[in-house]
């Protein structure tokens, strides 16, 4: 069908007779119709980019094959996907088990570093500026207020995720033998994550968040041994001038420096703690063994005497 | 009964995660209990057959002897996470879309705010401070709360419902947390819906009155029981002096520790109503079930170290227990302190 197409056709004939005529013209022509033969050729073996050089070099193995081999390379091979096993517990698929919260927790965490970090470009931890910042965001950055809504729900949600995760962990018994220590990395996880959100709270520099910190740091005043009104705070030489509340907030009152402390906090020193938390949390996973279960249940009268060492 | 007040309560955009948490807490309980009787049921079963046991699973979920006991990774777990990430995704979206992050009028040092009120999540600990002096309450119970969260695994000596759900064979240590969880929740609930103007006890459906007075009469314990009647009549005046009180609120609270770990003691070796004779009347079951042992808990305790048991008791009793009680004491009697001495009071 192709060769009656009347341009080739054409072609063909104005080659045949022009071959003498000129020599030149007559071999440019031919290279032309053996590369465009060839273009056609190497562009079919592009019809599958799973194919090219490109996606292997990136990929290293193809996802389409059923076969366990290649399901395993695809979690194996991946960066991101290496935290997982190549196989899991059939029944550990089911939503029901886990819940999926600790994953969710994390995504939150993802999402509020990725909107955390666009919002940065608009802020200054400044008094004055701080507050002008946020209206500004509000007001005249594109999708500015969609941003800080979803920096602030992800983060109330995310402390949500994270205790409804904690009771599922109490509700499986996966605390137990040999996940303690996990456990325990999950508790200060918890803690980095109620301290993300409240040193966020002063940020906009509103009513809100000032009479909110001043509350919460207040608390800080009664420290035992270290606060200028807790027990045995004055006793060992401790005013509002030098005791754990102005570490806190650079000053005797929620100031600029407070300001500046939280945002540091909030920006850096708490999700750099955070992360190298979870990544201990998430590599204990795996060491430990996985995901709980679901396990086969237990007898009552299977449970064997302490050993004794 | 001011809707309007409960609206402006309920709908305030920084309180919408807890109205969400009244509904998410008791779809994931359901949905944790619901497991936990299925696998209460099929324990049950297998208890009472041993050959059965022998051969089953032991899981409720469904199983042939030709399935794979592993599925893989890719595709069948990865692309839930995917769907997962994908809802999220659009539930954020849609929350901030519908709903704009709270923003008051510029700070002001000057003008406080009335009711000034910690993010919701810190509500618990502000409600607190109601009961407990601030050292307590901001720094003590919260120090003690993560640290006894952390303990609980090295405390649990049970090996039972290590990954699956159960109540059956778990009963003391749910009961635990979840007493634990359901006060913090609560807390915060009071914190939230009940605590307006000047920290003051209004109902849900109450106009929060911001010139609303409550002449408190708070007294301390040893006040309240020297100048109560049969103080007077036993000639108590002396637990007033500072000694008196120093030494009388020691006592109490030591006596309370005492107490607490007798009862906590109490309660963990008790079973469920459900290993009772079901044809007895519920009364009767009642009384078997405070005064007898179980013989199943009272294993569990035995498996249990002394320093195991000492830990679990210093915790139970010092947050479980103490905040409820103070709680009351506070909310139903109005007593302030129960030891009060030139250094601290409790």
């Amino acid at each position: 069908m192709e060769s009656e197409r009347p341009d080739q056709k054409k072609t063909k004939q104005l080659g045949e007779g022009e071959k003498t005529a000129s020599g030149l013209m007559g071999r440019v022509r031919e290279e032309t119709a053996a590369l465009k033969e060839r273009a056609i050729e190497e562009a079919k073996t592009y019809k599958d980019p799973q194919d090219t050089q490109l996606w292997k070099s990136i990929f290293r193995v193809s996802h389409d094959r059923a076969d366990p081999r290649n399901r395993s390379l695809a979690i194996l091979s991946n960066v991101f996907l290496h935290l997982h096993p190549a196989k899991i517990n059939r029944d550990a698929t089911r939503y029901g088990f886990t819940w999926g919260m600790g994953g969710i927790t994390f995504y939150l965490f993802v999402v509020l570093t990725f909107t955390g970090v666009l919002l940065m470009f608009y802020y200054h931890p400044q008094k004055v500026l701080a507050f002008r910042d946020i209206l500004y965001l509000e007001h005249d950055v594109p999708f500015g207020k969609l941003l800080r809504n979803m920096h602030r729900w992800a983060a109330h949600l995310m402390v949500i995720t994270t205790w409804l995760h904690m009771f599922r962990v109490v509700l499986t018994g996966s605390y137990k033998r040999p996940r303690e220590f996990n456990w325990c990395v999950g508790v200060v996880l918890l803690v980095l994550t109620l301290l993300l959100s409240f040193t966020g709270y002063l940020l906009p520099d509103d009513q809100l968040g000032f009479w909110a910190v001043t509350v919460g740091t207040n608390m800080a005043r009664a420290t035992p041994m270290f606060g200028s009104e807790g027990p045995l705070g004055p006793q060992l030489g401790m005013t509002p001038f030098n005791d754990v509340r102005f570490g806190l907030l650079g000053g005797s009152i929620v100031d600029s420096n407070a300001l500046l402390r939280s945002y540091i906090w909030h920006c850096i020193g708490i999700p750099l703690v955070a992360s190298i938390f979870m990544a201990v949390h998430f590599w204990r996973i795996r060491k430990d063994g996985g995901i709980s279960g679901p396990a086969p249940v237990m007898l009552e009268s299977e449970l064997k005497a302490v050993k004794k060492k | 009964m001011d809707w309007h007040q409960l609206w402006i309560i309920a709908s305030a955009p920084d309180n919408v995660p807890i109205v969400a948490m009244l509904f998410l807490v008791p779809i994931f309980t359901w949905m944790g209990i619901r497991q936990a009787r299925a696998n209460d049921r099929l324990i049950v079963r297998l208890e009472g057959d041993t050959k059965l046991a022998k051969t089953h699973h032991r899981k409720v979920e469904p199983w042939r002897p030709g399935w794979a006991k592993e599925l893989h990774v890719w595709p069948y777990l990865v692309r839930i996470e995917f769907l997962v990430t994908l809802i999220v995704t659009v539930i954020l979206f849609v929350w901030s879309i519908t709903l704009n992050a709270p923003l008051e009028e510029p700070s002001n040092p000057n003008l406080t705010m009335n009711p000034s009120k910690a993010p919701w999540y810190f509500l618990g600990l502000q409600e607190m401070l109601v009961y407990f002096d601030p050292w307590i309450a901001g720094v003590v119970m919260p120090s003690l709360i993560m640290i006894g969260l952390m303990v609980f695994p090295y405390v649990d000596s049970s090996p039972f419902g290590n990954g699956y759900y159960t109540i059956k064979q778990r009963r003391f240590a749910l009961g635990m947390f979840g007493w634990g969880f359901l006060m913090w929740i609560m807390l915060i609930f009071i914190g939230t819906f009940i605590r307006g103007p000047g920290w003051i006890w209004f109902w849900p459906g109450q106009t929060w009155d911001h010139n609303t007075v409550v002449f408190d009469k708070n007294v301390d314990l040893h006040d309240f029981i020297a100048t109560s009647a049969i103080g007077k009549f036993l000639h108590l005046g002396f637990l007033q002096s500072t000694a008196g009180k120093a030494i009388f609120g020691g006592l109490v609270v030591g006596g309370f520790y005492i107490l607490g770990g007798l009862f906590f003691h109490w309660l963990m070796t008790r079973g469920g109503l459900d290993r009772f004779d079901g044809s007895l009347p519920l009364t009767r079951r009642l009384w078997l079930w405070i005064t007898t042992k179980d013989k199943f808990e009272s294993k569990l305790l035995a498996r249990t170290s002394l320093l195991q048991y000492l830990t679990f008791q210093f915790f139970a009793v010092s947050v479980l227990l103490a905040l409820p009680v103070k709680l009351i004491l506070r909310l139903a009697l109005t007593i302030k302190y129960v030891w009060v001495t030139p250094y601290f009071n409790i």
